[in-house]
């Protein structure tokens, strides 16, 4: 395990934490309710073959993803400067350095993949390389090293395993009632699994968008104490996302119907905001506005 | 307020309530305790000017009445490239009540000669010892508060607003739709 600096947010691990019991009290269920519906030979098979499959994926998830995004592993003499940066980051980190990665993509972005802190690699785009400047890369790089730190790739990949098992079992159990369409009396069965299932996959689903977000803002804040520039990680995440900035740049003189403005304030989350992996913009930057301000409090 | 009224044509304006301006002095104090933020001393109303003597007149008055003032400020009234007027009050940067005093008497010797709907927005600049400066904002006709922090040309430090509004939200009515925070490029004192 490695041992970080990356300082701990008690309020978001312990939703975190709860997010991840209820996956696990969701993987527990499907089997029990596979068990009580096709019969128990079945049941441990999927349960093995849902943690089998995401096994497989946590182990290969960095070359998995680097073959996803065309990225191509780069060394300190290719991109010195970016090699340079992680450096003093893992240094003030107190964290093995994870390889680095360039994907040749005009869409900035960045990613932190691996199976532990040892294996991770890094990957920016050379969208992000362009669009950004020195100090909010770094402010990127930081999110992404506490993305390493944190161990998210395991995280997310155990969480998902209840989604992946029942997943497989819908499949199974279509081709099981394909199979069996003759035995009039094992039909109810099949189709209380495949419902289970369903439902299993769709709840797994939610509470995994869930934790992603909860990732993100802990990886957020962590970032920002590892650089101590959380406005650095503000600029670089409005340049980013490309949404319109959070506050106008019309100037209030040139406005003044600014009472009948165009572009309503977002209010409440709707569907999108609980499928969405990543929190929404506003709410990043508050977080990074409090951090700011604990930051500059006098010291007197 | 509901349909009735809209079909009507009847709705009540939002009222303001210009009293709010004598809550700066405490809100500046928590500002300087909480993020290192002074008063850097000058204030500023910015409205329309009204063609015709009446109007003139009454900026006369104004500007007399704040430098009969024991303290005797500095007034300057200047145009800006948007034809608005700003009146910018000069006085010391340890006496926020004065200068807030001096801009609430602006802001209510215009309303009661009728000037009301020229009246845009007063600013109260606040500056930390790194250089950093925002502007506190009072939109007239919203009767709310906003921080405008510029950082550049024409770029705002998101952050340093968000934290000054989650400070003052308290002490202050702050406006609540970022989309309402609309920049005061180049306004004196920023």
């Amino acid at each position: 395990m490695a041992t970080s600096r990356f300082i701990k947010d008690t309020g978001l691990t312990a939703r975190m934490t709860l997010t991840m019991f209820l996956l696990g009290a969701l993987f527990v269920g499907l089997v029990v309710g596979v068990i009580y519906a096709v019969g128990p030979g079945y049941a441990p098979i999927i349960a093995v073959a849902g943690i089998g499959v995401a096994f497989w994926q946590w182990w290969s998830s960095d070359k998995v993803a680097m073959r996803a995004m065309r990225a191509r592993e780069v060394t300190p003499e290719e991109a010195p400067e970016l090699h340079g940066m992680i450096d003093r980051l893992c240094a003030l980190a107190d964290m093995p350095k994870p390889r680095v990665g360039i994907a040749d993509m005009s869409v900035p972005n960045a990613f932190a993949t691996g199976r532990s802190p040892d294996r991770a690699v890094v990957c920016v785009t050379t969208g992000i390389l362009q669009t950004l400047e020195t100090h909010e890369l770094e402010a990127v790089l930081a999110h992404e090293l506490s993305h390493v730190a944190h161990r998210d790739v395991l995280v997310m990949t155990v969480a998902s395993s209840a989604g992946i098992a029942a997943g497989l079992m819908m499949r199974g159990a279509q081709y099981g009632a394909m199979g069996r369409s003759r035995n009039n009396s094992a039909l109810p069965a099949v189709l209380v699994a495949i419902l289970v299932s369903l439902v299993v996959y769709a709840v797994s689903f939610v509470l995994l968008r869930l934790l992603s977000r909860y990732r993100e803002l802990s990886a957020d804040r962590a970032g920002a104490y590892l650089t101590l520039k959380p406005s650095a990680l503000a600029t670089a995440l409005q340049k980013i996302s490309g949404e319109a900035a959070l506050t106008p740049r019309d100037d209030l003189r040139s406005n003044p119907a600014s009472a009948l403005c165009i572009v309503p304030a977002l209010r409440g989350a709707g569907l999108g905001g609980l499928l969405a992996t990543h929190p929404p913009l506003q709410q990043r930057l508050e977080q990074l506005a409090r951090i700011q301000a604990e930051l500059s409090r006098p010291a007197g | 307020m509901g349909l009735w009224e809209a079909l009507r044509a009847r709705t009540q304006p939002k009222r303001n309530n210009l009293d709010a301006l004598f809550l700066v002095p405490s809100a500046a104090i928590t500002l300087q305790t909480a993020l290192g933020f002074e008063p850097t001393g000058t204030g500023s109303v910015c409205y329309r000017s009204a063609a015709g003597a009446a109007f003139a007149q009454t900026q006369d008055d104004v500007v007399a009445l704040i430098r009969d003032d024991a303290e005797a400020p500095e007034v300057t009234v200047t145009q800006d490239d948007f034809g608005f007027t700003w009146l910018v009050v000069e006085g010391d940067a340890s006496d926020p009540s004065g200068l807030c005093t001096d801009l609430h008497a602006v802001n209510t010797t215009l309303e009661l000669n009728g000037f009301e709907g020229g009246l845009l927005c007063s600013m109260v600049p606040f500056a930390n010892a790194s250089g950093q400066r925002f502007g506190l904002t009072y939109l007239y006709k919203q009767g709310t508060f906003y921080p405008f922090a510029p950082s550049g040309e024409q770029s705002r430090d998101t952050l340093l607003e968000l934290s000054v509004r989650d400070l003052l939200a308290a002490e202050l009515p702050m406006e609540p739709d970022l989309q309402r925070w609309l920049a005061v490029w180049k306004a004196p004192g920023l």
